[in-house]
């Protein structure tokens, strides 16, 4: 890209052409507040390249980066290795192609990347259909519970409580301007989560029930009763998966009964990448609610010579067509994470997908056999995949982490920074192990955490 | 049997206090291939004036009005698996909806078939 630099004169002559008197006149929409009525503190008008490279290496450096040391985080994010193929298949002439394709039936590769994708997402979630991705799991969780109320003519949804309450609170905040009513709770302590608990909070008004599988807590269910439940009282039952990976160990929530699932694609693909861009799946069991579907939508087609082609379709759904009337906002899609899943999800192959989760959750059980020996720490967990919850003694979760940290090593999430205030979490911590963890990785942890928790009598 | 039309292109047979309603051949031409009809549930009180159903063709949907004021008393489920009915058969087979006619006096002022024709000559 070139840069063109602005002289005073261009930008009164700019300025004069559209009537405004000065820069300012084009903000005036913006709060006074929002403004800065400065320069930035702290930050100096010009520097030398050098400088600037000096200044920024010395403040990363401060960093513990994930690659760096011990690293059991994940709570919706996680570490898993992307083969270096991936990177460079993504960044091929072919697949550069305009962000938005406008004229899609010209952009034949990127319809057939995506067409192949919501194949892969539909048959990982066991839904006859895919869309073509949104921005995130969160983001997916909340089209889902809008796409329930438009089937069902319900407003209410009902959360579990192990949903990640980052998810939960995107459907909240989006709620306000919809009016929907949103039923959630803080998860229970308990080695099960509690479904009756939850099935008993479906009523003739509910819309959807919203799950999350495995759960925030790592615990997985079997999602039967809950769909029953839910379809009795006319409601759609909603999957969240936050890893996709355990799918290639675990039941699809669409076998066991989810109307939608969606969920975050990162592991697939994408890596942490400082918290985004991600990937929103989202994907129905039964193709009647196809046209109830939020975003883009690609389909296999033939020409007129009967050769295959693939078509962006049913898009007279969405806001380009339909504005005010449009069954969402999203008419766009996560076209270059996307990307990333198919070629990586391709590489690995339905083989290759289950063989990295068998392994995902050998290390795990390596882990969770190896913790429970720690005085005053106990596995919380019946059931899990490559996650689970440490029920620590001693100081409070968030504390240990911090020490942990110090330490070098960088021991999982815990619950208390998710769930700000509610006292019984605040013990709990939340450690993640991947195929990237050694098992050198997991005695470190054990060691250290040894040294920080005291035993509780 | 009168039949009536309306300048959006939707027709409207009344029988007793039973109406029956779609659109002209004139709207399905200008549509185009439709590949999707969204009906109003059986139940349904329909505004004359206000939408009452939707028809997709693949790059456009439109909006269907009531011509009348009514109850929704049957809809055209043959169309959920044939829309094409629409293109091949507009004023016949491809009908939408049936209504309970709420006032007969909502009928003036819609063409008859003559005015109708007229009215697209001149468009």
């Amino acid at each position: 890209m070139r840069y063109l630099p602005l002289t005073d004169t261009d930008r009164s002559e700019m300025l004069a052409k559209i009537g405004a008197k000065s820069i300012d006149d084009l903000f005036v929409d913006v709060p006074a507040v929002a403004q800065l009525d400065g320069p930035i503190r702290d930050l100096p008008m010009h520097a030398s390249e050098m400088a600037v490279e000096r200044h920024m290496k010395a403040r990363a450096a401060k960093n513990l980066a994930a690659g760096d040391a011990p690293f059991f985080l994940g709570a919706g994010a996680y570490r898993h290795h992307v083969p270096a193929s991936v990177d460079t298949v993504i960044q091929r002439g072919e697949f550069l192609t305009a962000y938005t394709p406008y004229q899609p039936e010209i952009a034949q590769g990127t319809l057939q990347m995506l067409f192949e994708f919501q194949t892969q997402v539909a048959r990982l979630y066991g839904c006859a259909v895919a869309n073509a991705s949104l921005y995130d799991g969160s983001t997916a969780c909340w089209e889902a519970v809008a796409m329930a109320t438009r089937v069902t003519k319900r407003n209410r949804a009902v959360l579990s409580g192990a949903l990640h309450p980052h998810y939960a609170q995107v459907v909240k905040t989006m709620a306000q301007f919809t009016g929907d009513e949103i039923a959630d709770s803080a998860p229970a302590i308990a080695p099960e989560a509690d479904l009756d608990g939850l099935i008993a909070r479906i009523d003739e008004d509910t819309a959807c029930v919203v799950v999350q599988y495995p759960d925030i807590l790592g615990r997985i269910s079997d999602l039967s009763k809950v769909a029953e439940a839910a379809h009795e009282k006319g409601a759609l039952l909603v999957a969240v998966n936050t890893e996709p990976v355990a799918l290639g160990a675990i039941r699809s929530p669409g076998e066991m009964g989810a109307d939608i699932v969606v969920g975050e694609g990162q592991s697939i693909g994408v890596g942490l990448q400082f918290g985004g861009p991600y990937l929103g799946l989202f994907a129905v069991r039964d193709p009647k609610h196809v046209r109830q579907m939020p975003g883009r939508l690609c389909g296999e087609t033939t020409d007129a010579e009967g050769r295959r082609g693939f078509v962006l379709t049913l898009s007279t759904r969405e806001q380009h067509i339909r504005r005010e009337k449009a069954t969402s906002n999203i008419c766009t899609n996560s076209g270059l994470c996307a990307l990333a899943f198919n070629v990586h999800m391709t590489l690995l192959g339905e083989k290759g997908l289950r063989e990295l989760a068998a392994e995902n959750h050998r290390l795990a059980c390596l882990a969770a056999d190896r913790l429970a020996q720690v005085p005053g720490v106990e596995v919380l967990n019946s059931s899990f995949f490559n996650e689970f919850t440490l029920m620590l003694g001693g100081k409070p979760a968030r504390e240990i982490v911090r020490d942990l940290a110090d330490r070098g090593v960088l021991g999982g999430v815990s619950l208390g920074r998710l769930y700000p205030g509610v006292e019984a979490l605040e013990h709990a911590l939340l450690v993640a192990v991947t195929e990237m963890t050694t098992e050198e990785d997991i005695e470190t942890l054990a060691t250290e955490l040894e040294a920080l928790v005291k035993e509780t009598v | 049997m009168p039949r009536y039309f309306t300048d959006e292109h939707e027709w409207i047979d009344v029988e007793g206090d039973s109406a029956t309603i779609g659109i002209t051949e004139y709207a399905q031409d200008q549509l185009g291939d439709i590949v999707f009809v969204e009906l109003p549930t059986v139940g349904d009180e329909v505004e004359k004036g206000k939408e009452a159903a939707v028809v997709e063709s693949v790059k456009a949907a439109s909006d269907v009005y009531a011509p009348i004021s009514g109850e929704v008393t049957e809809i055209n489920s043959t169309l959920e698996d044939e829309p094409g009915l629409v293109n091949s058969s507009p004023e016949d087979d491809g009908w939408f909806f049936r209504v309970n006619v709420a006032d007969e006096g909502e009928l003036e002022g819609l063409m008859d078939e003559d005015a109708y024709k007229e009215f697209l000559a001149n468009l």
